[in-house]
């Protein structure tokens, strides 16, 4: 039997194995997956929902079979501070008539039966793989319903084949800038607005936290804990910090175009990023008065945190980490983390990774490390354990293959159960590798170093 | 928190809230793993295959392996052979599996593939001594548990033969269960001296033990000499009469192999009847060790009678889980009134009617292609004692305040659960035991502390 040490010919161009000019323009990114092999990627559908779900007060259906629905079933682990509502799964479950004689009825009436017992502010209508097929003029319902109860229904078109996760994103931000349109002029206000966290385990907490600390007003976040109405207000900002770039840069073009709202590029994962990006975010207000605390805060907060991060240092150092991630932001992110740790990166990849962010994973890390783009499990293996790997972050579908390998595991997507951001997220990101490489149950398994 | 569930019972026609069901495929991905060395190949967009992977991680704490056709808008179009091609070609070529099992998905059903005129397209080209079949699973009909029927439908047409030599064996065809459960299924067919082949065998491949290796193809599951095999057998036993009276009857219209279906061998008569059935096939006497534990299970349902007696409770899941917990439920004293599946069918309502009519239980509710929104209307008009079934009852637990026991899929919340059987004696033990433990740690929670006990 061939072993995994094959790679699809079709896939060599995703992935860099070997030294190179480091300049990452070889790497094939941002296309269609190879037919056949087994993606860890998902599609447009789950990119939208991803982006949208978070919004807790919003209604979701999802238009399509009842599988869709049922697979981003309060699954995404974003938190709320107020409704709960959109952690319930709504669909139309189309049948076998409906596909025959058409689903428009039956959404018409779906939406009907949510506004007889419920009173939203908007209805979000995800339109999956077989609506367009079947001929539903999916707009045309949404917008008699519009018509209909005076709120906004507004359909996302995310049929999966459509293109990849990142065509979801799209759609959800053409979605959100619909959903915030203002009926009248806007009238700043000082603050910012939050792109591209999620909330989860809690993180836009943190950072909204954060920003009180130095004196920066929040005017709405996107999406994690966030409402239609404090959506609504995004207009009224003077700047848009985009912390997930992959999913959020998009919408800060659509922001800035339409609402003239400047955007930077933010990370708070890891102290270093954290601490550089409040003082962007401070030196970008032009206030003294938020720059000296931003100062104060980040010196606090490092002087504070740094110490603690030193003890895990003679666990960690020297240690061999390898990332798959769904985005190459996160990725560059994990591996300043990890150099700040003393641990090498020697595996490196991204589901949607863009040719920007693998030329800057490339000059982060050593020649010899393999950088990939939409890998597939056997790929993953054959380098965790060429390169020695000795702990792997990533998500669901990679927990398992790396405990099978012996090798350790941090979730770092929607599986977390600790916040990873900022500061404490620091911590708590050492504490979890920490523990997970150096849990007692591998001295119970023994011969994990074999790998 | 959790709870947006309101008293009132509106009447929907359109609108699915909180499904107790999720779309063929999964299933169809599920029965596929349980064949040796088969890659399980979704001939539709990627999100499906992602998704199904992922669901089944979830449960299984285990990798669940597939490959996508990865459709594009191009193959929404023109269609999805030629995607569909290059995919058998890579998946020969590079992850070398003895077989692929495509299943359709809604969308490759609704653009009309014809996946029998692909693959016979193909078959000039698959590597000598490879298999490719296929099963339609269009999302849009029934649930993952026609999908897991489908599947293992697809292989006994493609693949099973009738050679006019009979083998000598059973084949067992287990219900949507767990690898735990088909192992106790084997054990138990085992001891009643049965020579069996099963279809399909997740276990040693979503149980695999830890290697310190990944194994694409982990050591278990139905052979497919032995899915060829399945033709020459003396019987069948459908041990699910839901999810495998289906496959079953084609294995005997293609082989000419007469089947038997039983319900899921969950409780004391329906383990019974798996026993019984397997005696008059081996004519071997049941073995003491199986004796013993039936007695012992008497013994247990005896001993604790008093806190399982007149306890009410709600059953939802998967049809034919559901059907054999339900049994159990009655046979321990218990009321199930609140009975329901995702999936639809009559038949489900038929078979849990005359289980509540045989106990002379009355006044329940029993629904197929319900959801448990619906279901959680019903309890808060009319609470129960307890809850059992899947992880997503856990918000209607802890709305109402019901202990929750686990049982069926998916169970995405807690570990352990795939390991350990629900059928047989050994399996019934377990439930009483869980639905005990649930019963009685509410009852120290709750009690006034002169009526706490530590003899109980």
């Amino acid at each position: 039997m061939k072993t995994a040490n094959d790679i699809l010919p079709e896939r060599s161009q995703s992935i860099r194995s070997t030294g190179c000019s480091g300049d990452g323009s070889g790497i094939k990114c941002e296309s269609e997956s190879v037919s056949g092999a087994i993606s860890q990627r998902a599609c447009v559908y789950c990119g939208a929902r991803v982006v949208l779900n978070p919004i807790t007060d919003a209604f979701h259906i999802v238009h399509g079979p009842i599988g869709c629905a049922s697979y981003t079933w309060d699954i995404r682990g974003s938190l709320s501070s107020g409704e709960e509502g959109y952690r319930n799964s709504y669909s139309t479950d189309l049948r076998e008539k409906d596909v025959i004689f058409g689903g428009e009825k039956k959404l018409a009436a779906a939406i009907d039966e949510v506004m007889e017992t419920h009173s939203p502010k908007v209805i979000f209508i995800y339109a999956t793989c077989i609506v367009g097929v079947i001929g539903d003029d999916v707009d045309a319902v949404c917008r008699q319903a519009s018509e209909k109860y005076n709120i906004k229904v507004i359909p996302v078109k995310s049929s999966g084949f459509s293109g990849t996760k990142k065509t979801g994103y799209k759609m959800a931000c053409h979605a959100i800038m619909d959903l915030i349109e203002p009926e009248e002029a806007v009238e700043k206000v000082d603050g910012v607005n939050i792109l591209g966290d999620f909330n989860l385990a809690g993180e836009m907490w943190i950072m909204k936290s954060y920003l009180r600390r130095i004196g920066v007003n929040v005017v709405s976040h996107f999406t994690g804990d966030a409402t239609v109405d404090n959506l609504r207000e995004a207009p009224k900002a003077k700047l848009n910090l985009v912390q997930c770039a992959g999913s959020m840069t998009y919408l800060a073009k659509k922001l800035e175009e339409t609402y003239d709202i400047p955007f930077i590029k933010v990370s708070f994962f890891g102290v270093t990023d954290t601490s550089d990006s409040l003082m962007r975010i401070a030196y970008a207000t032009g206030d003294k008065d938020v720059i000296a605390r931003a100062k104060a805060f980040t010196q606090e907060e490092s002087n504070r945190v740094l110490p603690l991060l030193e003890k895990y240092k003679k666990n960690l150092g020297g240690k061999k980490a390898s990332i798959y991630v769904g985005g190459g932001f996160k990725a560059i992110s994990l591996i300043r983390q990890f150099n700040e740790f003393g641990m090498k990166t020697v595996m490196v990849g991204s589901q949607t990774g863009s040719k920007d962010d693998y030329e800057l994973i490339g000059n982060l890390v050593d020649e010899d490390a393999v950088i990939l783009d939409d890998a597939n499990p056997a790929e993953l293996e054959k380098f965790m354990r060429e390169k020695g790997a000795d702990i792997l972050v990533g998500g669901v579908k990679e927990r398992p293959l790396a405990y099978k390998l012996g090798v350790a595991f941090c979730d770092h997507n929607h599986e977390r159960k600790h916040p990873l951001a900022g500061y404490e997220g620091a911590l708590n990101f050492a504490s979890e590798i920490n523990l997970s490489m150096n849990s007692p149950v591998w001295t119970t398994i023994g011969g994990a170093e074999d790998v | 928190m959790l709870n947006y569930t309101s008293k009132e019972v509106a009447e929907r026609s359109a609108l699915r809230i909180n499904p107790a069901k999720t779309c063929q495929p999964v299933g169809a991905m599920y029965a596929a793993l349980g064949v040796y060395g088969c890659m399980p190949h979704s001939h539709g967009s990627q999100g499906c295959c992602s998704y199904h992977r992922t669901f089944l991680t979830r449960h299984f704490k285990d990798p669940a392996i597939a490959a996508s056709s990865s459709f594009t808008e191009g193959a929404s179009v023109f269609g999805g052979g030629s995607n569909l091609k290059t995919a058998m070609r890579n998946i020969f070529d590079i992850y070398d599996p003895k077989i692929i099992a495509v299943h359709t998905t809604c969308l490759s059903e609704t653009i009309g593939d014809d996946l029998n005129a692909y693959i016979t397209d193909y078959e000039s080209k698959i590597p000598e001594g490879k298999y490719v079949v296929h099963t339609n699973t269009p999302s849009y009909v029934g649930s993952h548990i026609t999908g897991y029927s489908n599947m293992i439908a697809g292989f006994i047409k493609y693949l099973s033969e009738n050679t006019g030599k009979k083998n000598g064996k059973m084949a067992l065809i287990p219900g949507f269960v767990n690898p735990g459960d088909m192992r106790e299924m084997k054990r138990i067919a085992k001891l009643m001296g049965v020579d069996y082949t099963m279809l399909p065998d997740t276990s040693g491949v979503m149980d695999a033990p830890m290697t310190t290796h990944y194994e694409m193809y982990p050591k278990g599951g139905t052979t497919v000499e032995e899915i060829q095999d399945l033709g020459n057998c003396e019987m069948s036993l459908a041990l699910g009469e839901i999810a495998c009276d289906m496959p079953a009857d084609v294995l005997e219209k293609k082989c000419k192999v007469p089947y038997e279906t039983l319900a899921l061998p969950i409780g004391v008569e329906y383990t019974d009847k798996y026993i019984m059935a397997l005696n008059e096939f081996s004519k071997t006497e049941v073995p003491y060790a199986l004796e013993e534990e039936r007695g012992q299970l008497m013994d247990i349902m005896l001993d604790s009678n008093q806190y399982s007696n007149g306890k009410t409770c709600a059953i939802y899941g998967d049809p034919d889980t559901v059907l054999g917990i339900t049994q159990l439920a009655c046979e321990i004293g218990m009321v199930p009134k609140y009975v329901i599946t995702g999936t639809p069918g009559s038949l489900f309502e038929k078979r849990a009617n005359a289980i509540l009519e045989k106990f002379g239980i009355e006044g329940s509710t029993v629904k197929a292609n319900s959801d448990l929104f619906e279901m959680h209307q019903w309890i808060k008009n009319d609470p129960v004692d307890v809850m059992i079934g899947g992880s997503y009852g856990k918000a209607i637990a802890r709305a109402e305040d019901i202990p929750l026991v686990r049982a069926g899929f998916p169970i995405l919340d807690r570990y352990v659960h795939s390991y350990m059987p629900i059928v047989g004696y050994k399996g019934a033990m377990r439930l009483v035991e869980l639905i005990l433990t649930a019963i009685m740690d509410r009852m120290d929670r709750d009690c006034a502390d002169e009526d706490f006990e530590v003899v109980m």
